[in-house]
């Protein structure tokens, strides 16, 4: 996967997970939780729909890796590269 | 006459499988238009369920409605379907002050099949095991969605009744309200059942679940050739407030809730029992002071089960043999059984004869089962008795738990 199909991977979870909100104007560099409403059990969601699509195993104590857009490509870009985008599954 | 507070329904709110709004409901009841249909759930196959269409976002969103489960969903829908009818609007309440009591048959059976199923794809691997299991199978998970979607800080809790369950969420609402601890109650009954295979291949196991060629003509309660229960989803909540109350704010009111009584079979896990029923029946009329021959309109339990059928109207000759008033219906052979929803859901099919004066039947009785012989038993086709002054709601579960409920048409 490239930077840019990890990105949009991201949105589509998040598209699932929180489907009332509009994720167009979503700016990669601020918190997720501060431009949309995302509780703690709502980045549970996206880390096991990380799990499932991908095999990507995220422990607890890397969870703060993901709180922007740009962190969840830095942090999953090493892990994802070699694997095919899966988006709208 | 006891010195507690009067208490009346001032609003109702209801999914059904044949109809979204007590409007629907009715209409369907008074032209036989049933709500069974086909329905495939996983392991089971091909079988019949009783299937409601209620628009879910009207009262949730999207979010709310993908975390929470089906049973929720049914209890916000009707929650927020009665407070409309009931003209209040809970933000502008004292929000502490209104308690919800939703009467379950089972609650967490779906969620918890869901999650086996889920599991099962990864080798149980249970790091793919979702950690809404926990939220959404707590017992009390319906009524804790109400107060998330309605802001309600009040008490909020589920009552598990078996099928009794409907009847129970409105009784333990009027207690609580004539108690004085809250102000206006939403309670009864709820069900998410059809989407549960265990419900099924239970019934089934007992030989119990109904089965036809013709999806309308599966339930079918009184009659020779019935074979079993038809599982349907559905709920109904009322908005239950002091007469007081109620008056002070010029509300509607549909009627006041009367009488009702509870008791236990303590015979048996799954049969029935007439003699305890028949008692049931009979504190209600106590505790509204009425004799049977008061009775206009008594709205059976009966599930189309061979003997559950026979004792209930065993005992229903019993007590209203001699009442050439009091007329037998069953809302089942429309809707089927919605279980947790039964008990509230058939009451609120009947509260319109208040109006209308008609008496919606039992249908599909074609062959009547001698052992069913009941006084004024409305068998196919409406009939219109004029004026509707009290309707009996009968609702029995499975420990042997009985439920009745005695309405009368408001009089000021």
């Amino acid at each position: 996967m490239t930077r840019e199909e990890i990105v949009e991977s991201i949105k589509d979870i998040i598209r699932t997970i929180a489907p009332d909100e509009e994720l167009s104007g979503l700016k990669s560099d601020v918190r997720l939780r501060d431009q949309i409403a995302l509780d703690s059990m709502d980045f549970l969601d996206i880390v096991m729909e990380l799990r499932k699509r991908y095999g990507v195993q995220v422990p607890e104590e890397d969870y703060k890796e993901l709180a922007t857009l740009d962190g969840c490509v830095a942090y999953l870009h090493p892990r994802l590269k070699d694997r095919p985008a899966k988006v709208g599954v | 006459m006891n010195s507690l507070p009067r208490i009346v329904i001032t609003g109702i709110g209801l999914c059904s499988p044949n109809g979204s709004s007590l409007a629907q409901m009715r209409q369907s009841l008074l032209t036989g238009r049933s709500g069974v249909r086909k329905w495939s759930i996983r392991h089971v196959g091909e079988t019949l369920a009783g299937v409601c269409e209620f628009d879910a976002l009207r009262w949730q969103k999207k979010k709310e409605l993908r975390r929470g489960t089906r049973a929720g969903s049914i209890s916000i829908y009707c929650a927020g379907e009665a407070f409309a009818d009931a003209g209040l609007k809970p933000a502008e309440l004292e929000r502490s002050r209104i308690g919800v009591y939703i009467g379950t048959t089972e609650h967490g059976n779906v969620e918890t099949e869901n999650q086996i199923h889920e599991v099962a794809q990864y080798d149980y691997d249970l790091s793919f095991w979702s950690h809404h299991h926990n939220p959404r199978t707590v017992a009390n998970n319906p009524a804790g969605e109400v107060t998330l979607a309605f802001g309600l800080t009040g008490p909020a809790y589920c009552i598990g009744a078996a099928c009794a369950a409907g009847n129970l969420g409105l009784i333990h609402g009027a207690q609580l309200l004539q108690l004085g601890e809250i102000d206006q109650a939403v309670g009864g009954g709820v069900s998410e059942s059809i989407h549960t295979f265990g419900i099924f291949a239970s019934f089934r196991a007992q030989g119990a679940l109904a089965s036809h060629p013709i999806p309308e003509k599966a339930s079918r309660p009184f009659d020779r050739d019935r074979n079993g229960i038809v599982v349907s989803e559905g709920g109904c909540l009322y908005v239950l407030e002091r007469l007081e109350d109620a008056l002070a704010r010029g509300a509607r009111i549909h009627a006041e809730l009367v009488g009702w009584h509870v008791n236990s079979d303590a015979s048996d896990f799954v049969l029935p029992l007439a003699e305890r029923q028949n008692e049931c029946m009979r504190g209600a009329l106590k505790r509204a002071e009425l004799a049977p021959e008061e009775i206009d309109i008594v709205s059976s339990h009966a599930t189309a089960t061979p003997l559950g059928d026979q004792q209930e109207c065993e005992a229903l000759r019993s007590v209203f043999g001699d009442s050439a008033r009091t007329h037998v219906n069953n809302t089942k052979s429309f809707i089927g059984h919605a279980m947790g929803a039964a008990g509230a859901l058939e009451l609120a099919g009947n509260i319109p004869s208040f109006e209308d004066g008609w008496v919606h039947p039992t249908i599909n009785l074609d062959n009547l089962d001698p052992a069913c012989e009941v006084r004024n038993l409305v068998a196919n086709k409406p009939k219109e008795l004029g004026r509707v002054d009290h309707i009996l709601n009968l609702s029995f579960g499975m420990l042997g738990i009985n439920s009745a409920v005695v309405l009368r048409r408001f009089q000021g």
